[in-house]
């Protein structure tokens, strides 16, 4: 589904802030894979869902989804076929916009026409947006007329997950899109996310600083130090690993402890 | 209060309020849902009244509120052009093109300064003509602006709920989301900035067209009078939806009008207006911010009150 082929991007080439950010990257990933990803800070996690997103271009290497090279394609483009979930909840959604219109924008990608700009919201597809927050189970399907800017943080991730996942994207990207949630709501939209992405067989990457979320969600986890990956888990091997194996495997391969608190402390 | 206003003033303060209200409109476009300060305006709205005052003269006062909204889309997609494809920000592109503007005006005027229309029809002189006699003979003027921007509310409010309308309310109010759900933010930018500079070009050509005349000084402090307006309106009308709010917006502008003729009544000179104005503006920005202030310490002193009250209670006992 996704091929990333020896992808490199340094930031602010020739200066003294200059800071290789991806380094020969390679990854491939299977129709219906769903890899966790770990990494201590400026791993380079972020920087590989942008370039993945089209935010800035690659310096080198190339990008394929779903057979089809969108290395060059322009952002507005390739989100078309992309699900991207920030860590900010505040990113996913636009506050002094209602629920409705909100889930009509996320909608509008599946509007291939041109005369679809001047169409407006019809009965059928407030019908079909009402059914879909009534999934959520948050008693948001009542407050469609609202603006999105009176919901908590919690609502308004399972609502951007929501709205990421309306049209089936060809690969769902989280980048950490609970650890900003209290612990509870975090499990519910993870449950949800889990959940969503096993019935309709989406390709998904997610970052994450929880071990056991790395090692227990998903099929595959990968490992990021220094702009590269150095650990690539899967299979057999995977289910066998522990918590402190991967941090043990992590010493290893990047030849340092992590760095990170939020992981240390989250084993 | 019928000593200091009379019939006509309130007459003329509404048909210049929504003359005005349709620039007020433009901004909302621009400065509130688009979240740009579009400083173009006051060239483009000259600009309006230029074009529109030329085709009166050639006589299609009709055609000339057409002729005015094309301008006005070619000034705000030259203002858009600037700053979605050159990289200029958004400030300093309104800038260049106001700048621009000045010489472009004058052009169009024939290399005059103004452009007087007395001699021929205007859409108010056509619309005399084929109402038939009645009680609005003398309202016709305030009927026909009114007509106009009633139906360029509603014509906005309708296409700012279209899918267009939601990508462009959006592209304002969370670029983040907007990039990540495959909408295009330059050019939401260009097609809102197109519109608002139609809406501001059509009021210069109808203001021409209503006082028979065009200057090329017209349009400014253009700016501040609509944003004075917009920001009235907003505070009237609070939260709501889209029709609430311009229906707000023209309120908003009619209400400006009736300030600035109370201070025309109460004889302050025609030279000070601007200040008039500039200080309207400035209370009309400050109001909500004041208003919660004082909210705030209301509700502080009674907290206060209330402990020192328990305090002393406590003491006497």
């Amino acid at each position: 589904m996704l091929v990333i082929d020896s992808v490199s991007k340094t930031f602010n080439p020739g200066t003294v802030n200059e800071k290789k950010a991806l380094d020969q990257v390679n990854l491939a990933l299977e129709d219906g894979d769903f890899a966790t990803i770990v990494g201590s800070n400026g791993a380079g996690k972020s920087t590989l869902f942008n370039a993945i997103t089209g935010n800035f271009f690659v310096d080198e290497g190339r990008i394929v989804l779903g057979g089809e090279d969108i290395t060059y394609c322009k952002e507005h483009v390739r989100s078309k076929v992309i699900g991207h979930l920030f860590q900010d909840p505040l990113k996913g959604t636009a506050p002094h916009m209602t629920i409705e219109e909100n889930m009509a924008l996320a909608y509008l990608r599946a509007a291939t026409k041109r005369h679809a700009y001047f169409s407006r919201i019809s009965a059928k597809e407030k019908k079909k947006f009402r059914e879909q927050l009534a999934l959520l189970d948050m008693g948001l399907k009542d407050r469609m007329k609202q603006p999105v800017g009176l919901l908590s943080g919690g609502q308004r991730q399972a609502l951007t997950l929501l709205m990421a996942t309306m049209v089936t994207p060809r690969i769902l990207l989280l980048d950490e899109h609970t650890a900003a949630l209290d612990p509870a709501t975090a499990d519910k939209v993870l449950a949800l996310t889990e959940k969503i992405i096993s019935d309709r067989h989406i390709t998904c990457l997610m970052v994450t600083h929880n071990m056991h979320q790395a090692l227990s969600l998903g099929n595959r986890t990968l490992m990021m130090d220094g702009g590269r990956i150095v650990f690539d888990v899967s299979g057999k091997a995977r289910e066998k690993l522990t918590v402190d194996d991967l941090l043990e495997q992590f010493k290893m391969r990047a030849g340092k402890q992590l760095d990170n608190d939020r992981i240390l402390l989250s084993k | 209060m019928s000593t200091i206003f009379s019939l006509s003033i309130l007459q003329s303060a509404l048909e210049l309020g929504c003359i005005y209200a349709l620039v007020a409109l433009a901004l909302f476009l621009s400065f509130s849902i688009l979240n740009i300060a579009d400083l173009s305006t006051d060239g483009c709205f000259t600009l309006g009244c230029a074009v529109g005052a030329m085709v009166t003269l050639s006589g299609h006062p009709v055609l000339a509120l057409f002729a005015a909204m094309g301008a006005g889309v070619c000034s705000g997609f030259v203002t858009a052009f600037l700053q979605t494809r050159m990289g200029v920000p958004s400030i300093l592109a309104g800038i260049i093109v106001n700048t621009g503007l000045y010489t472009v005006n004058i052009a169009v005027m024939g290399f005059s300064s103004n452009v007087n229309l007395f001699a021929c029809d205007t859409v108010f002189s056509l619309a005399k003509e084929k109402l038939p006699y009645g009680w609005y003979e003398d309202w016709y003027k305030l009927l026909i602006t009114l007509a106009i921007v009633m139906v360029i509310g509603v014509i906005l409010s309708l296409f700012l709920n279209t899918r267009l309308g939601l990508s462009i309310r959006a592209t304002g109010d969370n670029e983040h989301m907007v990039r990540a759900s495959s909408i295009n933010p330059l050019f939401m930018i260009t097609v809102g900035l197109c519109v608002a500079n139609a809406l501001t070009a059509l009021s210069g050509a109808i203001l021409g067209q209503y006082q028979k005349s065009c200057d090329i000084n017209l349009g400014t402090g253009m700016v501040t009078i609509a944003l004075a307006s917009l920001i009235i309106g907003e505070t009237l009308v609070g939260k709501g939806s889209m029709f609430k709010k311009i229906t707000g917006v023209i309120l908003g502008s009619c209400l400006y009008r009736f300030i600035v003729a109370l201070a025309l009544r109460l004889n302050v000179p025609a030279e000070a207006l601007k200040l008039v104005s500039a200080v309207i503006v400035a209370i009309a920005i400050s109001f909500p911010y004041l208003r919660e202030k004082s909210a705030f310490y209301r509700q502080r002193n009674r907290n206060r009150n209330a402990c020192r009250k328990e305090e002393s209670a406590n003491v006497s006992h």
